[in-house]
Order: C-alpha cells, then sequence, then structure tokens
C-alpha cells in the first residue's frame, strides 16, 4: 500500500461508502453534545420521527452558558432565564432519548473538549465531532475531530455518520528544543501569527516535529484546539507513547485484552515516513518567545517584546484597513510595546488552557504574590469539576485565593460571555482562551491571548510582561 | 431545506476580510433554542450602537448609520459580498440562519471558513466561491452604482450582472443537487442504513472498545 499520511489512514478506516464526487460517508466513532447547539438538532430529530442511531455513541455535557458561582445551587437557580432554558432544555432532551450526560455540578462535567479525553472518551483512532469549532483538540489523540454545525449534530443522530469531503493535508514541523519558558500556547500562537487564520483552510493539519514531540497530552491538546483558529478543521498529532500513558486507566479506555489490542492498533497512527502532504511547512521553534494577541484575529500577535505594528507600512490595503479597524477597537496606537498594555482583567481558562496542568503553571507565577491593584478582577475557571478538585487536592486554589483571583466552578465562562462572566466595553483582558474577535468576551471588550503563565504574570503586574524574567 | 434555483437581487458590499461568527450573530442570541428569530441580530455590534440581549425589544434600538446593512439603498439587498476567510471561527449554524433570515441568499466571496461554507449549504444559502479578481470586479460595480443588481442561476453555473457582465462558477456537484432540490440529507443517509450497519460489524470485530454496548 502506498505510503500514507495520518490523516489519511483515519479517513480510510472510517468510509463506509464513497461517491463519485470523491465524497464520503464517513462514520462517527463519539459524538460529543453540548447545550448551545443541539436543541434544534434534537427537535428536527423528534420532528422527523426519528431516534438517535447509536446511544453509547453519544457523550452530552453543559459548559457553554453555565454559571461559575454557586453550580451546587442546581440548574433553577441559573439566573438568566433563557440560559437556564437551555441548561434544561439538553437535560430535558439527554434524558428523553436515553443519552448519557453529565450534568451541571456532576464532578465530571465542564468543559466538554476537557471531559472527553478526561474520561477517556477521546481515544486514538476515532472519528470525532462536536457541535463546537474547537473540537480539533481530540486531534492531539490520533484522532480525527472536528467541528460541526447544528445539522449534521441531527445528521450524526440519526445516522452515526457525515457525508464530508476528504480534506487537503498540511504538516507543520516545529523544531526544538522549546526555549524556556514558551509553552504550547506560545507555539499554537506563533504558528498562527506565521500561517494566518486562514492559513489552514481546507486543511487537516498534522503537528510534528521535536517541539510537539516534547509536549504533555495537555500541551498537545492547546495546540490542537487552536487549528481551527488557523481556518484548519481538524489538528492531529501522532500516537506515542506520551498518548498511551495518558489514555491507560481512565474510564471509558479499553480495559484487559482489549488493552493490548487497542495499543497495538494506535500504533500504526502515524503518518508514514515518506508520506507525502499536499503542503508542508517548517517552522524553527527555537525562535518562539512568549506570545501576546495585540488585534482582533488570532494571526495578530507578536512576542512579548514586540510592537503593536504600524498600518502604514502595510501595502495590501484590505490588509491595512484590517490593522486600522483593529488598532482603533483595541484602543492601541502603531508602534506601541505590547508590554504598555495595561489590563483590567484577566481570565485563565477555556477549552485552550484550563487543565490541571495550565492551572499548576499559573500558580506557580502567582505563589505568595498579589493581583496588581489596576486590575479589576482576575478569574481562574478550571475546565471540569475533576480538574477542579485536583487543583483544591493540590492547594492550588489557595495560591490563587491567596494572590486575589477568584476561584470558580467549571465551564467556558469568560472564554465566549455566554454566561455572566464577561469584559465590560473597553476594557483590556489577559485571556487564555482562543478567540480575540471584537466583543467576543463581551461587547466592546478588548481581549489578548497568551498562555497561563503570561496571563498570571501579567495579572500581578497590571501589564504584559516576559514571564521568563519574572 | 430551502431550495436555491434562480435568485436576483441587490448585492451589498461587505468590504471586509475576516467577518467571523461573533460578528454575524453575537453569542447572546445563541441562547435561544428556535432556529428561528435571528435575522433582526445579524451583524448586531455594527448595526446597532447600544448593545443588546435576547429580551431587548431591537426596534427601540438605536441603528448605526454608518454601518452599511442600515443604508435604505441596501434594504432589499439578497446578495452579501465580501472579502477573504468569511464565517471564520465558531461552529455555530446560527450564523447562516441568520444570514438567511434577514433576507440574503448567497455570499459570495473569495473564500470561506470550511464550518460555515458547510453550514450553509445545509440551509440553502449559497456560499459562492469567487476568484479574488472577480470579487474585485463586484466590488467596482457595487460602489460605482447607487445598486447593483444580479441573478445567480445555479443550474447554469452562471452570473449576470444588471450591466450585462458575467461570470462563471464551480460547485460541488453533490451539494449544488441538494441546493437545486432541497433534499434532506438525512433521509439520503438513511437509504444506506445496510452500509452504515455492516462497516459498523466490521469494526465491531476489529476495535470492540469503541461499543459499550
Amino acid at each position: 500500500m502506498a505510503a500514507r499520511t495520518l490523516y489519511e489512514k483515519l479517513w480510510d478506516s472510517h468510509v463506509v461508502s464513497t461517491r463519485d464526487d470523491g465524497s464520503a460517508l464517513l462514520y462517527i466513532d463519539r459524538h460529543l453534545v453540548h447545550e448551545v447547539t443541539s436543541p434544534q438538532a434534537f427537535e428536527g430529530l423528534t420532528l422527523a420521527g426519528r431516534t438517535p442511531w447509536r446511544l453509547d455513541a453519544n457523550l452530552a455535557t453543559v459548559d457553554h452558558n453555565v454559571p461559575t458561582e454557586n453550580q451546587s445551587a442546581g440548574v433553577d437557580a441559573i439566573a438568566d432565564p433563557t440560559s437556564r432554558i437551555q441548561v434544561k432544555t439538553l437535560d430535558a432532551n439527554c434524558d428523553a432519548f436515553g443519552i448519557t450526560q453529565f450534568k451541571m455540578a456532576d464532578p465530571r462535567a465542564g468543559i466538554v473538549h476537557v471531559i472527553g479525553p478526561e474520561q477517556g472518551a477521546t481515544l486514538p483512532g476515532m472519528t470525532v465531532v462536536c457541535g463546537d469549532s474547537h473540537t480539533s483538540t481530540h486531534g492531539a489523540f490520533g484522532a480525527l475531530a472536528h467541528g460541526i454545525g447544528t445539522s449534521e449534530v441531527e445528521h450524526v443522530l440519526a445516522t452515526q455518520c457525515l457525508v464530508t469531503q476528504k480534506m487537503k493535508t498540511m504538516r507543520i514541523r516545529i523544531s526544538g528544543p522549546l526555549g524556556f519558558g514558551v509553552t504550547a500556547k506560545d507555539v499554537i500562537l506563533y504558528v498562527i501569527g506565521q500561517i494566518g487564520t486562514a492559513g489552514g483552510t481546507g486543511c487537516a493539519i498534522e503537528f510534528a516535529g521535536e517541539a510537539i514531540e516534547s509536549l504533555s497530552m495537555e500541551g498537545r491538546m492547546t495546540v490542537c484546539n487552536m487549528a481551527i483558529e488557523a481556518g484548519a478543521r481538524a489538528g492531529l498529532i501522532a500516537v506515542d507513547q506520551t498518548t498511551i500513558d495518558y489514555v491507560q486507566g481512565r474510564p471509558y479506555a479499553p480495559t484487559g485484552a482489549d488493552w493490548a489490542r487497542a495499543v497495538a492498533a494506535w500504533s500504526e497512527l502515524h503518518s508514514d515516513s515518506d508520506a507525502h502532504f499536499d503542503v508542508d511547512i517548517a517552522i524553527d521553534g527555537t525562535l518562539i518567545e512568549p506570545q501576546v494577541s495585540w488585534g482582533t484575529n488570532p494571526e495578530m500577535v507578536t512576542g512579548v517584546h514586540g510592537v503593536v505594528p504600524d498600518p502604514a507600512l502595510i501595502d495590501d490595503p484590505t490588509k491595512r484597513e484590517g490593522v486600522e479597524r483593529a488598532l482603533k477597537y483595541m484602543g492601541l496606537t502603531a508602534r506601541q510595546s505590547i508590554q504598555s498594555i495595561q489590563l483590567d482583567r484577566v481570565f485563565i481558562g477555556s477549552c485552550t488552557n484550563s487543565r490541571i496542568e495550565d492551572l499548576r503553571e499559573a500558580a506557580r507565577v502567582v505563589e505568595g504574590k498579589r493581583v496588581a491593584g489596576s486590575v479589576r478582577q482576575a478569574l481562574v475557571v478550571p475546565g471540569s469539576g475533576l480538574v477542579k478538585r485536583e487543583a483544591e487536592r493540590e492547594g492550588l486554589d489557595q495560591i490563587f485565593r491567596a494572590a486575589g483571583f477568584e476561584w470558580r466552578d467549571p465551564g467556558c465562562s469568560m472564554c465566549l460571555a455566554m454566561n455572566a462572566d464577561r469584559l465590560g466595553a473597553g476594557e483590556h483582558c489577559a485571556s487564555t482562551s482562543n478567540r480575540n474577535f471584537e466583543g467576543r468576551q463581551g461587547t466592546g471588550g478588548r481581549t489578548h491571548l497568551v498562555s497561563p503563565a503570561m496571563a498570571a504574570a501579567a495579572a500581578i503586574a497590571g501589564h504584559f510582561v516576559d514571564v521568563r524574567e519574572w | 431545506m430551502q431550495q436555491f434555483i434562480r435568485e436576483t437581487g441587490v448585492v451589498m458590499p461587505l468590504d471586509r476580510a475576516n467577518v467571523d461568527t461573533d460578528q454575524i450573530i453575537p453569542k447572546q442570541y445563541l441562547k435561544s433554542i428556535k432556529r428561528t428569530g435571528f435575522g433582526v441580530n445579524l451583524f448586531d455590534d455594527w448595526r446597532y450602537l447600544d448593545p443588546g440581549e435576547p429580551d431587548t425589544d431591537h426596534s427601540t434600538r438605536r441603528i448605526n448609520p454608518e454601518f452599511i446593512l442600515n443604508e435604505p439603498r441596501y434594504r432589499d439587498a439578497k446578495i452579501l459580498l465580501a472579502r477573504d476567510n468569511f464565517g471564520c471561527g465558531s461552529s455555530r449554524e446560527h450564523a447562516p440562519w441568520a444570514i438567511m433570515e434577514y433576507g440574503f441568499r448567497a455570499v459570495i466571496a473569495p473564500s470561506f471558513a470550511d464550518i460555515f461554507f458547510n453550514n450553509s449549504f445545509k440551509n440553502g444559502l449559497l456560499p459562492l466561491v469567487l476568484d479574488a479578481a472577480l470579487v474585485d470586479a463586484l466590488f467596482a460595480r457595487t460602489q460605482g452604482a447607487e445598486t447593483y443588481a444580479l441573478t445567480i442561476d445555479l443550474a447554469a453555473q452562471t452570473l449576470l450582472g444588471e450591466d450585462g457582465w458575467s461570470a462563471g462558477f464551480s460547485i460541488d456537484p453533490f451539494r449544488k443537487t441538494c441546493l437545486l432540490e432541497g433534499l434532506d440529507e438525512i433521509g439520503l443517509t438513511l437509504k444506506e442504513a445496510d452500509a452504515i450497519r455492516a462497516y459498523e460489524s466490521r469494526r465491531r470485530a476489529d476495535a470492540p472498545w469503541l461499543f459499550r454496548e
């Protein structure tokens, strides 16, 4: 057989049937469900008199608009009536159809892209979909994972398949070693800065090279999570011992004889050495420094010692106008230094950076220090009930609280501000989330994307600082 | 799904790249459990000067006179013209729902974000990819006239402007058929139920750990 990429192996092993135009009916092993993109799909299913094809492939949770305070008071205590109805609708749909759901305040509940891997519900070799663009996260396990819209949520519920076109293959090889204090978040922000927000459109991006191999599974999830911010629906990383060690022993992971069979099968989940990629990019990982975004999309990013660009120096008119509009929205001036940006709020959380290693990294920076008086609010929102429990066992919550951070219940929170956690107009936020679009964290809010360590250091200093000098 | 066969309408030029889904329909409106009601909040942050919430009476909000959507000449626009990477960001299908409900039937751009592109087809909204030079030509025409009307003929895969300007475009044949006929894709897939079951039995034999029931 001809040499194949990891993407092609995953594709080939899930094709149910093919069509003359090159599209295929692709089988879906895991469907993750949350409250925002599913109600209309369940309604469509009911109206058509259909039932889910395979219940055990689905796993649901509420994350996007749950409050991050006092979840133990229950769903009826959710103050926002529209959020409450949406959460209750998912509960009712899962109960009615018999879908496994981790309801709010269940310790296993949390952000859908945190709990899937945490439970072992995301496994190497799977196809994983969810009505959320950050489903690319799960590609860190050598799984083909991507976001879908509500029509496709309904399609997967009804048929366990998707009609889909093959993506192009792109490999991004990042050499190592990464410098001291440089994290997975800095790697992916740097990559997006290099290839642009549409650089991976139409592609599944396989991340490879020493810098990627050296990352933990949590770091790899951070990288794949933001593949979508480079335009790629799917990110991928080959399976290695790090992957297998992470998966072993998790509730949904195979056991006994199945475990040995699974590990043998997963050992094939890498691109063949002579496989052809449609696009192959090499990046010198040793050049990456801690990154800070300054604009209104994730490619508008620079190193912590950088400056905001000068639109007058940009020739392409569409790009120049984009930068001018971004600077106006962000309240920044051309050539302003990144470290001069003063912060009003700090958010540590989201499906990008809310796992235990992220919280440890931030806690190390803030231990024994205090949030700057000029910072109105500094939030830590763990990615799941289990992450929260582990952090508390390690005493991280005490470190954060002592430094002046608020310690919250799990959820998507200020990443997209569907709940009460949001920025005020004009406020600058150092955020460990994934999107700095206009209004993303609250109408008029100004988001700067950074790593957990950089967000933590910025909270203490009140402005951006190089965490390596901290 | 609403069919798309042939549409004629005014083109509204939105001269921006990277128009993201948070701009198309902001998150506070995603709390709805319905498929409808999003049109009034299309481009909400750009369109209104004061902030809105789902329970706001939007008819009383201050409109932004500088945003092109609010210009009277584009009130009945049916075709949205934009720059690269339209629809980037989230998977929210509320984005094409909002665009359709407002009254647009097609979006023309040099490139689209993948998930938005895919979602549009499921709802009878045509995302039409056109070479950057042709997009430039269309922008020039819309900017050179009070309004500029265009006919999109999906069956023939042609564009015809009111001044005689014309161009062809390409489209995936399966998606074209679905749009022309307004097909229910789930119904089509379920015709292959036997193939899906056969795949499942092979998969269960090869990877039993993926099946818990």
